[in-house]
């Protein structure tokens, strides 16, 4: 990359920022002018993207020591030197900000007809509630909003070192924090059904338990090697600090530093792409509007965790160094050949995604909402991508990422349509009873919203890795392969998710647009404006394209297919294994996942027909599943494992307890108690000393010296005589005894 | 100019002195104009902090813009005068946060005249601590900041003022005594109150003092010294007085009271506990670190645990002071046993959350002011969904809460990454676990603004609360401006406290 280019990086993320600051601050009560504002800068942004991401793709051994690009500024001084921040352009930088920038282009523009732009302002709608057929009264803001996390999102993916991207990352949590909470003065009927203020504050504080051990690990990595640059961790000094971190033991017994630190790291993805155990917020987190939900959970937040792990890849798989190592090197052919070694941190981080995949998926099953179930389905993907990293695919990851990131924000910007359609609906028909996001009241919608229709279907084809023509499949099928080849429970578990993705994802497409409608609303709904239905269909084109950006050289007939259009095969393969220091293999062709991730997805989505094609006739039927494996088992998936309940009686409850115990308890009671104590023990003294020295004695004493005195005065007033010679007389006689006083005690 | 160059500090220490000495002479009916003098008055000393942080040498070592004068030769007091990078910052914040104060402080109807002179001597004590070289002068200052304060509360405070006022007096003098016979012990056997000479020689002297050794002696005086800063700061579990006395008094007496008056305590560490004990300082330095932790966590949920927004504020303070404790006991195990390099980042940390807790506490108490004035409560249950009424309200609060949450990008993060970098490969359990408090900062933070501006619309407040007037926003801006800047380009005063800091290891 030419210098000029690099130079102008640092540009990216800021007409997001400068967007921001002009909204809140200059332009929000114009909602033409904010939005404008916030659209023209993230196209600025996205342009400038685009050309830093394909000036990177047509430079060849991109990656490289001396091809990359990078400029820092020290950041604040320490001792002798500065910690220094920047912006790093490699290939996976280039890889995230291609999508990325696209994706929120997309959601911003669709933000514009979701907010009803160009309808007048309802009298009837109260700022911080969800209009119902007028514009947004917040409009503006949410714009502000997203230009904020659009900024976040790009400082991230620009970082150079893990504190800028911690804060990107931050930033992005505050703004989904915000976002989520959007309208914050909406409150339900049912109290036990969570409101938007609630999910903000739930999506925060979960994510910052993870955050703050994310920050020990940032702080530890920092102490063991003395920098928190990308770059200078993996390459400076031949991977020196990789070696020296995988062989100093921990803090911990039995982990190496490396292990360790890449444990803290990774329970800040944990958090960040919702994964079990701190998977919780991200359903609730659909109670914000829903480009909120595509930005968040499709193109930026919880991608940014599974970001997060691959830039911190070489850390979590250092230990592996040492095995390789310690092998001999002689025998470094014959131990790449068996792949990656899989270190504690890998191992806990394939654990944990493939059960989370699984886990999900079952309770994507049981959902309703239609958000709800893209949100589950969303942390099942995450699992997929974690697990891959886990299993050292880590650019089976990132492809699974970047396909994942179009299909799931088309998904979720075509469910608001839906939803929009719906409102719209339940606005004609006078339909209070139905909700607009709840399936069951659906039904028939494929010709009431044929754009949306299409490409929610192609969306949801994509997810449920529809072979050879969605991108879905190819990135899930190399994840497959990676796991098949390194470690077979994290295949079977995965195929099985795989298989439970396809079938949820039939079981949405044929409740949302089969059948007949079943309410009112579903009735009356229509198509969204253009502004909505745009971004659908472009996101569409990439949730099918983007596969081939990696179809294996080795793969029958598509392999050929894809180089005699021109194209590399396994373009992404090549271009992203600069990333690290050793490029890794392509893994070579096995007919086995192939087979597998076919079957599954087609079996999905066919077992999904069978069951379902029949099902669903008026709102108040009970689901085929539901039948098939009886309501305590269907209630155990349809209550999420009554995991909320589980945290709300663990954590929750005993945080506000604690609350009271150090105030009300400790401060109040124990040592402002014994304060009390001493002041009143303290007066009661000083009252005894009163009552029984100061008065009698004290007081009597001064009491008597004023009465003595008077008394001396009364007899002593006849010396005073006024005349001069009696005055001298007494001074004569009191200067002789004081001089005979002096001479007695000379 | 001549004067402003050889008298610099002096100038900005009794400018307000000067001022409050002009107002005497106001009528007491003359209110507009006692405020515009009072606002005027604390303007300069500000003005001439910019030129003393523009004409200030980083890489010089040792005080600058000194003055050294005959005060009480008898017993070997002087008036000396001189900043380093660690006094630098908390005057310039001094600077800062008085005018603002004062002008916040317009909405003050009550004796006015009495309050504003009592607010420019408080300006006057805190400037005096920062930049005194002199013990005896230092603790001159000390007190002189107590009194002002003790009154601010009693007379203008709320309704539980006189307990408060007279709680926040006894913890405080209690410390002070000790601390006074401490500085005596030290001057009267050293024979100068000099910072400098004691610095030199009072950690290595070895006389007996009524037949007690040298090291036992020292030890009573530390304990004296940390004793009384503990309270200031403060310190768990010396904490108590601090919820009440900030609770209670006047806003702009709280953002002094949070801002400066807390730092007077956390430098106190600094300029006299680290140099003058360095021994028994490292030796208990794990007492502090484990007490620094106990009040980040346990305040964080005694926060949590409130109905009082202002507590609420109160209690973070002390949780955020926490951290300067924290990177103080860093610093001190450092200094006696090596790695200078976590010591350095501690201390770094320290000083610089010193100043950014002073921007975000004091900005947070005037937020808090501004609804207190507006709906004369202070009960969070009593607000929800203010937004819509205050819009620009709002923003700001959200904003400053997420300044004292420490989000990254703005001020607070800076510093504690920083003492949490530094204490973490020294104390690394207490580390890990403070890290509890910084999880429950998050709640309790996020609590303030789900009960206030979020939530439906508590329709009492309708036609009853305007938005934050621009005289408030104004008082606010400097404050906002600088959490940004700091949070995200903080080496314009980090450099300065890390030139100062690294010479001490």
């Amino acid at each position: 990359m030419s210098p000029e280019l690099v130079s102008l990086t640092w540009l990216i993320p800021v007409p997001p920022l400068v967007s921001f600051f002009l909204i809140i601050l200059l332009t929000n009560r114009s909602k033409a002018l904010s939005h404008t504002i916030a659209i023209a800068s993230i196209a600025t942004s996205f342009v400038l993207s685009w050309i830093v991401a394909f000036a990177a793709f047509g430079t060849p051994h991109f990656g490289a020591e001396d091809a990359i690009g990078a400029l820092s500024v020290p950041w604040f001084d320490v001792g002798s030197g500065a910690f220094m921040m920047g912006v790093l352009v490699d290939p996976l930088t280039a890889i995230m900000l291609f999508f990325a920038s696209t994706a929120m282009l997309a959601i911003f523009v669709y933000s514009v007809g979701y907010g009803n732009y160009g309808k007048k302002l309802d009298p009837h709608d109260k700022p911080g509630w969800p209009a119902h057929n007028g514009v947004d009264p917040l409009y503006s803001r949410f714009f502000a909003y997203l230009s904020l996390f659009a900024f976040g999102m790009l400082v991230l993916i620009l970082a150079d070192n893990l504190l800028l991207m911690f804060m990107g990352w931050e930033v992005m949590g505050l703004c989904s924090y915000l976002l989520i909470g959007f309208w914050y003065a909406r409150k339900y009927d049912d109290p036990n059904k969570i409101t938007p203020r609630q999910a903000g504050v739930k999506a925060f504080m979960t994510t910052r338990v993870a955050d703050v051990i994310m920050l020990l690990g940032i702080v530890y990595l920092y102490y063991a090697t003395g920098t928190l640059s990308f770059r200078e961790i993996m390459f400076a000094h031949e991977g020196e600090w990789l070696h020296h971190l995988a062989s100093t033991p921990s803090l911990i017994v039995g982990l190496s530093q490396a292990s360790l630190i890449g444990i803290l790291l990774l329970i800040g993805t944990i958090g960040k792409s919702a994964q079990f155990p701190l998977h919780t917020w991200l359903p609730d987190a659909m109670e914000g509007p829903t480009p909120v939900s595509a930005m968040i959970h499709a193109a930026a937040m919880v991608s940014a965790g599974v970001y997060a792990v691959i830039r911190m890849y070489p850390v979590l798989a250092a230990d592996g160094l040492i095995a390789h190592t310690a092998e001999a090197a002689g025998h470094a052919a014959e131990a790449a050949a068996h792949g990656p070694v899989i270190t504690t941190p890998m191992g806990v981080l394939a654990f944990i995604g493939a059960f989370t995949a699984l886990f999900a998926a079952t309770i994507a099953v049981s959902q309703n909402d239609v958000k709800k179930v893209l949100a589950y389905s969303t942390i099942s993907q995450l699992g997929f991508m974690l697990a891959a990293l886990g299993i050292g695919g880590y650019v089976a990851a990132a492809f699974h990422l970047m396909t994942h990131a179009f299909f799931k924000a088309l998904l979720f910007l075509g469910s608001g349509s839906i939803i929009h359609g719906m409102e719209h609906g339940a606005h004609h028909a006078h339909d209070h009873a139905s909700d607009p996001q709840d399936m069951r009241f659906m039904g028939g919608l494929r010709h009431k919203m044929p754009i949306t229709f299409v490409t929610f279907f192609i969306g949801g084809m994509a997810l449920a890795g529809l072979p050879l023509v969605t991108a879905g499949f190819w990135s899930k099928d190399e994840i497959l392969l990676d796991a098949f080849l390194h470690a077979p429970l994290v295949f079977y578990t995965l195929a099985l998710a795989a298989l439970l993705t396809a079938f949820y994802t039939t079981r949405q497409l044929w409740m949302v647009f089969f059948g007949a409608p079943r309410s009112p609303s579903a009735e009356q709904a229509h198509e969204s404006s253009w502004t909505m239905t745009a971004p659908l269909v472009v996101l569409s084109v990439f949730a099918v394209g983007a596969g081939w950006l990696n179809i294996p050289a080795d793969f029958p007939l598509f392999g050929q297919l894809v180089a005699s259009l021109g194209l590399e095969p396994g373009w992404l393969h090549h271009f992203l294994g600069g990333t690290l220091v050793e490029h890794p293999e392509a893994p070579a062709f096995t007919p086995v996942p192939l087979i597998t991730s076919v079957v599954v997805a087609l079996g999905g989505i066919l077992l999904g027909w069978l069951v379902y094609r029949n099902a669903w006739k008026t709102s108040s039927d009970v689901d085929p599943v539901e039948r098939g494996i009886g309501s305590v088992l269907y209630g155990l998936l349809k209550n999420k494992y009554w995991v909320d309940e589980l945290y709300d009686v663990l954590f929750v409850k005993p945080a506000f307890w604690l609350g009271r115990v150090f105030f009300t308890g400790i401060d109040k009671g124990v040592i402002d108690g014994f304060l009390h104590g001493v002041a009143w023990i303290s007066l009661g003294v000083g009252n005894v000393f009163r009552d029984y020295f100061d008065k009698p004695v004290v007081n009597g004493a001064s009491d008597g010296s004023g009465v003595a005195v008077k008394w001396a005065g009364r007899e002593l007033r006849p010396i005073q005589t006024g005349r001069v010679q009696h005055y001298l007389v007494m001074v004569m006689a009191g200067a002789a005894v004081i001089g005979a006083f002096m001479w007695m005690a000379r | 100019m001549d004067l402003l160059n050889s008298h610099l500090l002096s100038l900005i220490l009794f400018a307000p002195t000067l001022g409050a000495l002009v107002l005497l002479l106001i009528p007491k009916d003359q209110v507009g104009a006692i405020r515009w003098a009072a606002l005027v008055a604390s303007l300069v000393p500000l003005v001439l902090s910019v030129v003393l942080w523009l004409n200030f040498n980083a890489g010089a070592a040792g005080f600058q813009f000194r003055e050294d004068y005959l005060w009480f030769p008898l017993i070997g007091s002087d008036y000396r005068l001189g900043v380093d990078g660690i006094s630098l910052p908390m005057v310039l914040l001094t600077a800062i946060l008085s005018p603002l104060g004062i002008l916040f402080s317009f909405g003050v109807q009550d004796k006015v005249k009495a309050y504003m002179i009592l607010f420019l001597l408080l300006e006057t004590g805190s400037f005096g601590v920062f930049m005194a070289l002199d013990l005896l002068v230092f603790f001159l200052f000390y007190e002189i900041g107590l009194i002002p304060m003790y009154f601010l509360i009693n007379i203008w405070g709320s309704a539980n003022k006189q307990y408060a006022s007279f709680k926040f007096m006894l913890y405080t003098m209690a410390g002070s005594l000790g601390l006074l016979l401490g500085i005596q012990v030290i001057g009267l056997t050293l024979g100068s109150f000099s910072l400098e000479t004691a610095i030199a020689a009072w950690p290595t002297w070895s006389g007996t003092i009524a037949g007690l050794p040298a090291t036992t002696v020292r030890m009573v005086a530390f304990v004296a010294f940390v004793v009384a800063f503990a309270i200031k700061v403060p310190i768990w579990p010396l904490h108590t007085w601090l919820p009440d006395a900030h609770t209670e008094a006047p806003t702009a007496g709280s953002m002094m009271l949070a801002g400066i008056l807390l730092k007077l305590g956390a430098y106190g560490f600094l300029r006299l506990v680290l140099p003058l004990y360095p021994v028994e300082a490292a030796a208990g330095a794990w007492v502090l670190a484990l007490f620094a932790t106990i009040a980040i966590v346990a305040t964080a949920f005694a926060s949590f645990g409130q109905t009082d927004f202002k507590r609420l504020v109160a209690y973070s303070s002390v949780n955020h002071m926490g951290f300067v404790a924290l990177g103080v006991a860093v610093a001190a195990w450092t200094a006696q046993n090596g790695s200078a390099e976590e010591g350095i980042l501690a201390l770094n940390g320290a000083v610089l959350q010193m100043f950014n807790h002073g921007l975000s506490a004091a900005g947070m108490f005037l937020l808090v002011g501004v609804i207190y004035d507006r709906t004369h409560t202070r009960n969070l249950d009593d607000f929800g969904g203010l937004m819509p009424l205050m819009p620009v309200y709002g923003g700001l609060l959200l904003f400053t809460s997420m300044a004292s949450l420490g989000l990254p990008g703005l001020n607070g993060f800076v510093s504690e990454f920083m003492v949490v970098r530094g204490s973490f490969p020294v104390f690394s359990a207490l580390t890990a676990i403070s890290m509890l408090g910084l999880l429950m900062t998050g709640a309790y933070i996020l609590r303030g603004i789900y009960k206030t501006i979020y939530g439906p619309l508590n329709t009492k407040w309708v036609g009853h609360t305007s938005d934050i007037s621009v005289r408030e926003i104004i008082a606010w801006a400097p404050l906002g401006i600088l959490m940004l800047v700091l949070g995200l380009a903080p080496n314009w005063m980090v450099s300065v406290i890390n030139a100062a800091v690294t010479r001490l290891f």
